[in-house]
């Protein structure tokens, strides 16, 4: 995957939290409160609500798209997900979410060079169509603190 | 990339099929676009993961399949739920949870689905056979369609399945492909003491660390034994499913799509070579265990549940060592129902043994009343259980399991580890 592409259309930004290994939403995250439960994950107990997600791709469980849509109906989960590699069952429940509850939480990929120049804390608008996919860091002060 | 519909797929897209077969297409539709394909195949049958409650969302999306008059068109099967209705009094959910869950599984048995209840579809009668197109969920289920029956599926997720019962498609991306199929990461198994590459450990052990090591590509095993069975297959892709997204290996000489590693290799080069060694064996089984040797509270077994012949073996072994710890075995319905008249599950409830069917004893409050480490010889539990459960886990063979119950303590086989253990 060289370039950047729309696995689900939306507009977004937020804080970039960027995790270093994939994460299995199903067993990894607590969609009532939104924090990372994994016990085997480096970057336990951050909190995805709102954040721009960054990381390679999801994880084992096929209850990830489940339990992402529960995080997005409860109000809990990222606003946008970076991907680095094309994950079906991360983008399936951003889309059955929409198609039940009308909220758009954008998912995409981006190619290598983009992706790894992405840092935790960096202030990021995504942006998803159906035909073009891009993101963009803008200063922090413009999220509003 | 263009999408090419049949006449089929674009009556349901426009509700000629009735409001769920709508719902169900514009969804397949959306996720051909996801994996970039550009038609949807015929599918033979479905396994159903959405059945398995994990708070509102999935009872809306169920809920609005009903209304939308939603029936299967192909078998399809159920996983594992939060209940276990054949015997409800094991699991503890508060009330609204229990009653929103048995929704739930209502739903989809009314859509035409079969009351499964197991993880272990391919433990069942008619399981689908070589290179049938099928549309399966449940992490472990999908590896050993792809791996062991050479059926294909790719990665489903919850939603997607009962998209693909609802229509009979599926996108044609990902392991419905040939080309997708061969192994890029090959492992070797090397300098491995032959009593430990025959135990049952050691196919967990690999899968574990093929799941950690080879991402999301197809990896293929040289140096297990040529007769390893399916109940080890299975653990294997489990445990690999779990660490990691493996959604199908070539077990060299063993598995059908790889009878020689050229083959599993599709004719091209290995991206990459790993060699597993007894030391890695033993560092998976440490990996998997978040509490050392010492006392243990109880035991779980039967994740993925048990097939007829694991639970033969059980048996055997714990008439030699009843346990003096609450014993937990998960398996489906149907196959209790044959251990039942084999003689095995009166052997083991007689010894004091849980039979969990319909459910799993990581995903539901069954273990409620237990203070300490759970000993465990399935990858999945250990992997999942501590944060699901908040439970210590030892992880070890079934025979470890069942003589460290006897104890009440852990017991390490010293032929297996080379007596240096604790």
């Amino acid at each position: 995957m060289d370039e950047a592409r729309t696995l689900v259309a939306g507009h977004a930004s937020g804080s970039a939290l960027v995790l270093d290994e994939p994460l299995s939403f199903w067993g990894g995250l607590d969609p009532a409160t939104g924090v990372v439960i994994d016990t085997h994950h480096s970057q336990r107990g951050e909190v995805l609500t709102g954040r721009v997600l960054v990381m390679p791709s999801g994880r084992g469980s096929s209850s990830s798209s489940y339990v992402l849509a529960e995080a997005i109906r409860a109000g809990t989960a990222p606003a946008a997900i970076i991907l680095r590699e094309t994950d079906g069952i991360v983008a399936l429940g951003a889309i059955v979410a929409r198609e039940l509850y009308g909220v758009a939480v954008p998912i995409m990929t981006l190619g290598e060079a983009a992706y790894v120049a992405l840092r935790s804390g960096m202030a990021l608008q995504v942006a998803a169509s159906d035909d073009s996919a891009s993101v963009a860091s803008f200063a922090d002060d413009a999220l509003g603190g | 990339m263009d999408l090419a519909l049949s006449h089929d797929d674009r009556a349901m897209l426009d509700g000629s099929h009735g409001a769920a077969a709508k719902l169900a297409m514009r969804i397949l539709v959306e996720m051909a676009h996801v994996w970039e394909a550009e038609r949807l195949i015929d599918i033979t049958s479905a396994h159903i993961d959405s059945c398995l409650y994990h708070g509102r969302a999935g009872l809306d999306f169920a809920n609005k399949l009903v209304e939308g008059s939603a029936r299967v068109v192909v078998p399809t099967t159920l996983n594992v739920s939060s209940l276990d209705l054949l015997h409800p009094e094991l699991v503890r959910l508060d009330a609204e949870t229990a009653a929103d869950a048995r929704r739930l599984m209502d739903a989809y048995v009314s859509m035409g689905c079969r009351a499964t209840w197991t993880c272990a579809p391919y433990q069942l009668p008619d399981r689908p056979v070589f290179g049938k197109h099928i549309a399966w969920a449940e992490s472990n289920a999908i590896v050993f369609a792809n791996s062991v029956l050479g059926a294909r599926t790719n990665r489903y997720g919850d939603f997607i399945d009962i998209c693909a019962a609802l229509t009979g498609r599926a996108p044609e991306a990902g392991l419905h492909l040939s080309e997708n199929r061969h192994a890029r990461v090959v492992f070797r198994l090397e300098a491995i003491p032959d009593r430990l590459l025959r135990d049952e450990i050691t196919p967990t052990c690999v899968g574990h660390l093929i799941g950690e090591r080879t991402g999301t590509a197809v990896p293929a095993i040289v140096g297990l034994p040529a007769d390893t069975d399916e109940d080890r297959l299975k653990a294997l892709g489990a445990a690999a499913a779990s660490s990691g997204a493996v959604a199908m290996f070539h077990a060299v000489g063993i598995t059908p799509e790889a009878p020689t590693l050229e083959a599993a290799l599709g004719g091209r080069r290995a991206d990459r070579e790993v060699v597993i060694t007894a030391r890695d064996l033993r560092a998976a089984r440490d990996e998997l265990s978040t509490a050392g040797p010492g006392s243990i509270a109880a035991v779980s077994v039967g994740t993925p549940h048990l097939s007829i012949s694991e639970l033969d073996t059980l048996a055997a072994l714990i008439d030699d060592a009843p346990p003096m710890v609450p014993f937990f075995v998960n398996t489906g319905r149907d196959v209790a129902a044959a251990a039942e008249r084999h003689g095995s599950l009166e052997r083991l409830r007689d010894a004091g043994v849980s039979i969990v069917t319909d459910t799993c004893t990581y995903i539901t409050p069954i273990l409620h009343d237990v203070a300490g480490p759970v000993m465990t010889n399935s990858a999945k539990w250990a992997w999942y259980a501590p944060a699901n459960l908040g439970f210590d886990v030892v992880f070890g063979s079934m025979e470890e399991c069942v003589r460290s119950a006897a104890l009440a303590r852990v017991w390490r086989d010293p032929e297996l580890w080379g007596g240096a253990d604790g």
